[in-house]
């Protein structure tokens, strides 16, 4: 699709589609129109441009199919029920799947998608549905492969520290359950409570610790998919290390659901910090920021687990929006920096340290806290956590995730701030500073195409030209794919779209996502 | 019998009163408390501690009160182990001018009870001499409600429990204290020197600022013993077993309003 996609305004069409048998599936969507009762306009009037691809319609067989391969339960045809399935977290997209399916096993993972390979029905994966960028949500009639139900914890091993899940175990349970044996999941995101294991190896989720524990890239060690083809990739090891020909996972991990179905996982743990210390300071320029970062790694070095920014905007949201109370009083920047160590003397000395330089260093941080106790810990944290929330509350968000060098990274805030000054509501910035990753937030009462444009692509073009990335950890899905090579050579590019070919011949596997239609 | 007689002037115009606040070392209220396998207590080793939060509530009310003039000095007590010395750091960050540490050895740190406390505060107000006593109302650990009352007894001081306000009486010469009850609230004027617990909606304690972490490094933290206040330990309890309560049954759903009729008919709990 052209670029047009972002200039075209009105929707000129709305795409009705009736199944060739008029059985129980005639299309329930109807037109949206800023009276549609606050549901989000369809994905398909956003984005006329996009054409269904040649899939196959579904039929009754089809899902008497389905229904011999889960049970009648777990095959939901409910317009309701499959209304929720179809509108991603941030209410930007809004699809037209009549058919959701939630398998129990691998098996019927497999039985499915081979039945729908053969027939060449489009089907999208589904985990907790907390994307970012629309890719977990059906643009057109696709079919939506719920792994909801794929939610045991298979094994933990307390000393080797290898957890093997389904992919439908949310991230939030499978953290507790490694507590319970003196570990913890490798990395920790605001929609933990929601995400599933699978979806964050899907999207090679980043999140609020990255800066410590790394990617999942390195903390996954194997993992099982169903092909779009229907078989069965058992690359589950529990192995630390095994150098036996290609690593084939890695191509499903951040493949966001293109090249298949991920159903189980074997994720490597660290041990739970016995102490992790949060400080939350207040500063007055991002050079300052900077500045405290350089000293954080300097003195806090091996037991900084997180260091985050977030503007006066996104504080203010937070407060306006939530409710929510700020210790410190009004700053251009706030900064949290997290410590997790096996001790808490020598960690709270390191603190006593780190605190020390900021106060005595001159422009760092003028006012600060150190969380007392676990209730201050959560709220201090919430601050950060819950600013996508915040920003819902003004109406529409217009997400941005970019990485750039670390002096530009406000450079763009300030830039973006002036060109829709008296547009939106808000212009947001926050993001994970420790990774270059800056989350660029703008929100405007309903969604409005002109501020669209305004921003798209000249964001994006912006970070080209500094040489960042268009989508540091959120991926492409929907909302980026034709944006690819602003940060992917064409050849890249073009070999990306050789494997995805290879893989899934018909095309049916999470369409219109990621790679560019071409 | 130790009797403490307050210059009665208005207290308004004094250089206001002198508190002493208790803070205890507990286990921070958002851990999940896991029995040792002998049974013997709850796993402490290697478990975020952090300040009673009653007592949080109680150091806030103290600082606050010094801002309004009401108090002079505040002083802050803790009676615990070598680590009871951070839990005073962070009232000293919230305001506190100075701290005591009463260490008790670990050894005898299991058998400690409120009564052993409740001594060793008394003798420490014996020379400190504070016009007023604020504790947390109860220990989130033992929930024994008992430190602040026993205080007061074997002072011989007037008590004012479960405090959700603190004020000067009308006349400006007592407190007035207005306390949670079953029934309500209930409003007391004591006359000082006076021991007060404080109760959850009292205030929201602050959160300790940068500045004042750090300023609270350089106050004065002094240490003392139980045998340097001649207060003997011995244990008058012994605690037998420490056990998980039972684990909650599953309940079970009915289909129907017959259903539930006849679960009801077959458990007896109706004809």
């Amino acid at each position: 699709f052209q670029a047009s996609r972002a200039a075209s305004l009105l929707p000129q069409l709305l795409l009705r589609r009736r199944p060739a048998s008029a059985g129980a599936f005639a299309l329930l969507a109807r037109p949206a129109s800023s009276a549609s009762g606050g549901l989000p306009p369809l994905t398909t009037e956003i984005h006329p441009g996009i054409k269904r691809g040649a899939f196959s319609q579904l039929t009754d067989a089809d899902v008497s199919a389905f229904e011999a391969i889960v049970g009648g339960d777990h095959v939901i045809k409910d317009a309701d029920e499959v209304l929720s399935y179809n509108i991603d977290w941030l209410r930007i997209c809004r699809g037209q799947g009549q058919l959701v399916l939630r398998p129990k096993t691998t098996e019927e993972v497999s039985a499915i998608v081979r039945h729908c390979n053969k027939r060449r029905l489009a089907v999208v994966p589904q985990g907790g549905n907390t994307g970012l960028v629309g890719g977990s949500v059906p643009l057109f009639d696709e079919i939506v492969i719920s792994t909801s139900r794929m939610n045991s914890l298979l094994s933990i091993d307390p000393v080797s520290g290898v957890l093997v899940a389904e992919a439908g175990c949310v991230l939030e349970q499978l953290d507790r359950e490694a507590a319970s044996q003196g570990l913890m999941m490798p990395l920790d995101l605001g929609a933990k409570g929601s995400c599933q294991i699978g979806g964050n190896l899907a999207t090679n989720a980043g999140g609020l610790r990255l800066l410590r524990y790394g990617s999942l890239r390195g903390t996954t060690l194997g993992l099982e998919a169903v092909l779009p083809t229907g078989q069965v990739l058992d690359c589950l090891t529990t192995l630390r290390k095994d150098n036996t020909g290609y690593d084939i996972k890695q191509l499903l991990i951040g493949s966001e659901g293109t090249l298949g179905i991920i159903t189980k996982a074997a994720i490597l743990c660290p041990a739970r910090p016995k102490s992790v210390q949060l400080a939350f300071l207040g500063l007055d320029s991002f050079q300052a920021v900077l500045d405290t970062y350089r000293l954080a790694r300097r003195s806090l070095g091996e037991i900084l687990s997180a260091f985050e920014f977030i503007d006066s905007e996104s504080m203010r949201a937070v407060k306006k929006n939530l409710g929510l109370s700020c210790p410190l009083g009004e700053h251009s920047f706030y900064v949290l920096a997290e410590t997790s160590g096996s001790n808490e003397t020598h960690d709270r000395e390191k603190l006593d340290g780190f605190i020390e330089s900021v106060m005595s260093m001159d422009g760092c941080a003028t006012d600060g806290t150190v969380a007392q106790d676990a209730g201050q810990f959560a709220h201090l944290w919430s601050l950060r956590e819950r600013i996508v929330e915040s920003l819902l509350v003004d109406g529409y968000e217009y997400k941005y995730d970019v990485s750039l060098p670390l002096a530009d990274i406000y450079r763009l805030v300030e830039h973006m701030r002036t060109r829709l000054d008296g547009r939106v509501i808000r212009t947001a910035g926050y993001g994970h500073l420790g990774d270059g990753n800056l989350h660029l937030n703008f929100t405007t009462p309903k969604f409005d195409a002109k501020v669209l444009e305004l921003i798209e692509p000249h964001v994006f073009d912006w970070v080209r030209d500094r040489r960042g990335s268009v989508s540091a950890e959120h991926g492409l899905g929907l909302k980026k794919s034709q944006y690819i090579r602003h940060s992917k050579a064409d050849f890249a590019v073009r070999v990306m779209a050789e494997v995805k070919r290879l893989l899934d011949p018909n095309g049916i596997m999470n369409p219109y996502k990621v790679l560019p239609d071409e | 019998k130790y009797i403490h007689i307050i210059n009665k002037a208005d207290m308004a115009a004094s250089k206001g009163l002198k508190i002493l606040v208790g803070c205890k070392r507990v286990i921070d209220y958002a851990v999940k408390v896991r029995v040792k396998p002998d049974r013997s207590g709850v796993v402490t080793e290697g478990v975020k501690h952090s300040m009673n939060p009653f007592d949080e509530i109680a150091v806030e009310e103290a600082v606050r009160m010094k801002e309004k003039k009401l108090a002079g000095e505040a002083v802050a007590i803790s009676v615990g182990p070598p680590q009871s010395q951070e839990t005073l750091r962070t009232a000293l960050a919230m305001g506190i001018d100075r701290a005591i540490h009463v260490e008790i050895p670990l050894a005898q740190l299991e058998k400690l009870q409120p009564i052993h406390v409740s001594k060793l505060l008394a003798k420490v107000c014996e020379s400190e001499k504070p016009d007023l006593v604020i504790l947390g109302k109860q220990a989130i650990d033992d929930d024994c409600n008992q430190t602040g009352q026993m205080l007061a007894a074997l002072l011989d001081w007037p008590q004012a429990t479960f405090a959700s306000k603190i004020e000067p009486s009308q006349d400006s010469k007592q407190l007035r204290v207005t306390r949670e009850v079953d029934g309500g609230l209930e409003t007391i004027d004591v006359s000082v020197p006076a021991v007060v617990t404080s109760d959850l909606r009292l205030n929201e304690p602050r959160y300790a600022t940068l500045p004042n972490i750090m300023k609270a490094k350089k106050k004065p933290l002094a240490k003392m013993s139980p045998d340097q206040l001649g207060v003997d330990l011995q244990p008058r309890q012994e605690v037998i077993s420490v056990e998980d309560p039972p684990v909650r049954k599953a309940g079970a759903k009915v289909e129907s309003v017959e259903d539930l009729v006849g679960k009801l008919r077959e458990k007896g709990l109706v004809k």
